[in-house]
């Protein structure tokens, strides 16, 4: 049986518009305000019914132009990869720093997508950040915080 | 007006303003040329930078970064039939074959002198209608406003998604509500952040656009598995020829760019067309216009055919930011990350921002000169040597996407938490994107939510709760029988086109 993604994503939009819209209900506005005109959740409401009424279209109608996507040539493991090490790099830079984690998250990122020449990938990597924070920290006075470099007595 | 000119072109005519022209330029014709990454990305890579100078300087950089985008999306419709951006596809129609009779050089110059006559006419014709615009939308009231920015999200709906307009309208009621999130302006009140301290602020715009463009983009490529640098890298092989137009050649290119320059500008206005409609329009409008004998070599490399896309494509991009700087309204998805990060800066663009702030008002305008003689002198004798510049493995290139996007959003709050909520809405937004929902209705939606919000209370409230406002007024019939018609064409459209 094919199954239409499209008709399945337009589902869960409706079901996200329905939790959206008994969420709104639940907003808690002040007695006075509780029958004016317009109140802080009159707009969250009407949003969660106009989400309700587009997707039910959506599901309702048929779809002559479905879209097909061909999952096998898809590359899962590498954009799985990428997406693993981003969160692992936002673990990690409050505690860590953000020259030495912006950089390994470079190199390896640089590493999963299969690259291997590893003078290149250094060079794009720590002295590549360490310009790039330069430029935010030093010529825009963006300020970073790194207590990497704050131990290793660089950075004040 | 003679003073606020003369104060733009002090601005954009200093130093720093010229080269903030000249980088914009320069970063937004290699994004342009890189099909699938366009000047949304481009542009939301720059806003974290934009944040370290003054307004004026920011956008003038961020407009330098979207001709510069149109701009190099023409190079690679002309020698690769690879369009970077949408508005560049009608320009692949008679480029190509150009290019393929051996005549690239030539296109290009075509190209590049037709760009910059548009862009050149329509910031004059800008410099004119803007103002005038200002001082007519002084009159609007809440319920204009309301029913402007449901035009807008409507029109951008209908214009942005290949016949799918309920995904579109889908998407633009998924940006209203990621705008609602967060306190309430009027009564403080906390909506859906479910009690996380980080959400009460509401979400970034800066934190929407990087993570629905730029890192989505990137992980798209990669699950895809494209290779956008591919293309760049058969441009340096490519034989480019002469660059030179002859008499004839230009005696064609006269009478085509004034009238798709005043297609392309107006177009370009209305809300949700811009670039790509413009340049469709204008291609078709310049092929009933000319003779029959030119007529038949429009495909297989006319001058008129390739001139008129690239006019008028760079016509809408001014064109585009009359309603962002004269009704604070976007009508494009680019013109709403600029308001957006205009918002940033804390300046409200709007019919008083000529008079509150000539500064970035004129800046902007006077810097669009600026901007096409640079690309033109860019685009020229630089293009073989910026494709190679190009050729940078895909394997840097998507790396150093997800870097400028997570660096964005961390240095404008040193939070992880916007960091995991960026990855989340990027994992959604590129899961979407397979299935072809469109993301700039999103990003405008997610731009205009509140202020839609604001002026549906006030209307409200003066009408006592009321729907009448949507009728009470001449102008606010208007506004929404357009919608109705925008509506109407398209459910039109969808129906003839699916008729057996």
């Amino acid at each position: 049986m094919n199954i239409n993604t499209t008709k399945i994503i337009s589902l869960l939009f409706f079901i996200f518009s329905a939790f959206y819209l008994y969420t709104a209900y639940q907003i808690q506005v002040f007695a006075f305000d509780e029958n004016a005109p317009f109140n802080a959740r009159t707009f969250p409401i009407y949003l969660g019914y106009s989400g309700l009424f587009f997707s039910g279209l959506k599901l309702i109608l048929p779809d002559p132009d479905t879209i097909k996507v061909e999952h096998r040539t898809l590359e899962y493991k590498k954009t799985a990869l990428l997406i693993v090490i981003a969160i692992i790099y936002g673990a990690t830079i409050l505690k860590v720093g953000y020259f030495l984690t912006t950089s390994l998250f470079l190199f390896a990122s640089y590493y999963f997508l299969g690259e291997r020449r590893w003078v290149l990938m250094f060079l794009l990597s720590f002295p590549f950040v360490a310009g790039f924070m330069y430029l935010l920290h030093g010529v825009l006075e963006i300020y970073l915080r790194d207590p990497f470099l704050k131990t290793i007595g660089v950075m004040g | 007006m003679t003073e606020g000119i003369l104060i733009g072109l002090t601005t954009a005519l200093s130093f720093q303003n010229i080269f903030m022209v000249m980088i914009g330029c320069f970063f937004g014709t290699i994004i342009g040329m890189l099909p699938g990454l366009g000047p949304m990305t481009a542009i939301a890579l720059m806003i974290p930078i934009t944040y370290g100078f003054d307004p004026a300087t920011g956008l003038i950089l961020m407009a330098g970064v979207y001709y510069g985008a149109v701009f190099g999306g023409s190079t690679s419709s002309i020698l690769l039939n690879a369009p970077g951006v949408p508005g560049t596809v009608a320009t692949s129609f008679d480029g190509y074959p150009m290019a393929q009779q051996g005549k690239a050089g030539k296109a290009l110059a075509i190209a590049a002198w037709s760009s910059f006559a548009g862009g050149t006419l329509s910031a004059i014709y800008l410099l004119f209608m803007a103002p005038s615009l200002s001082k007519v939308s002084l009159s609007f009231r809440s319920p204009d406003y309301f029913a402007l920015m449901i035009l807008g999200l409507t029109a951008i709906a209908a214009f942005s998604s290949k016949g799918q307009f309920l995904k579109a309208m889908m998407m633009v009621v998924l940006g209203l509500m990621l705008a609602s999130v967060g306190q309430d302006s009027l009564s403080d009140i906390t909506r859906f952040t479910f009690d996380n301290m980080n959400l009460t602020d509401g979400i970034s715009f800066v934190l929407v656009v990087m993570s629905t463009f730029a890192m989505s983009e990137a992980l798209t490529i990669i699950l895809k598995r494209n290779d956008p640098t591919a293309a760049a890298k058969q441009v340096s092989l490519t034989e480019l020829g002469s660059i030179k137009i002859n008499k004839e050649e230009r005696g064609k290119m006269y009478r085509t760019i004034p009238r798709s320059s005043v297609i392309g500008f107006l177009i370009g206005v209305l809300p949700g067309a811009g670039a790509t409609i413009a340049s469709f329009l204008a291609y078709g409008m310049e092929r009933n216009l000319v003779k029959d004998e030119e007529k038949e070599k429009f495909g297989k490399g006319s001058v008129n055919g390739l001139s008129a896309p690239e006019t008028a494509n760079n016509a809408a991009c001014s064109g585009s930011f009359v309603p962002m700087l004269t009704l604070g309204i976007p009508g494009s998805g680019t013109t709403a990350v600029m308001l957006g990060a205009l918002l940033g800066f804390g300046i409200q663009p709007g019919p008083r921002l000529y008079m509150t702030n000539p500064e970035i008002f004129w800046s902007v305008i006077m810097s669009m000169y600026i901007g096409m003689v640079i690309l033109l002198i860019l685009n020229l004798p630089l293009i073989p040597y910026i494709a190679r510049i190009l050729a940078v493995p895909k394997n840097y290139l998507i790396p150093l996407i997800l870097f400028f996007s997570i660096t964005g959003i961390y240095v404008m709050s040193f939070n992880n938490f916007d960091i995991y909520l960026m990855i989340g809405i990027a994992v959604v937004a590129t899961f979407l994107r397979l299935y072809d929902f469109p993301m700039p209705p999103l990003i405008l939606a997610f731009v205009l939510g509140g202020l839609m919000e604001e002026n549906l209370r006030r209307s409200l409230l003066l009408s006592n709760g009321s729907w009448e406002f949507l009728w009470d007024r001449t102008l606010t019939v208007c506004i929404l029988i357009t919608t109705i018609l925008i509506v109407l064409w398209h459910i039109y459209k969808t129906f003839t086109k699916n008729k057996p």
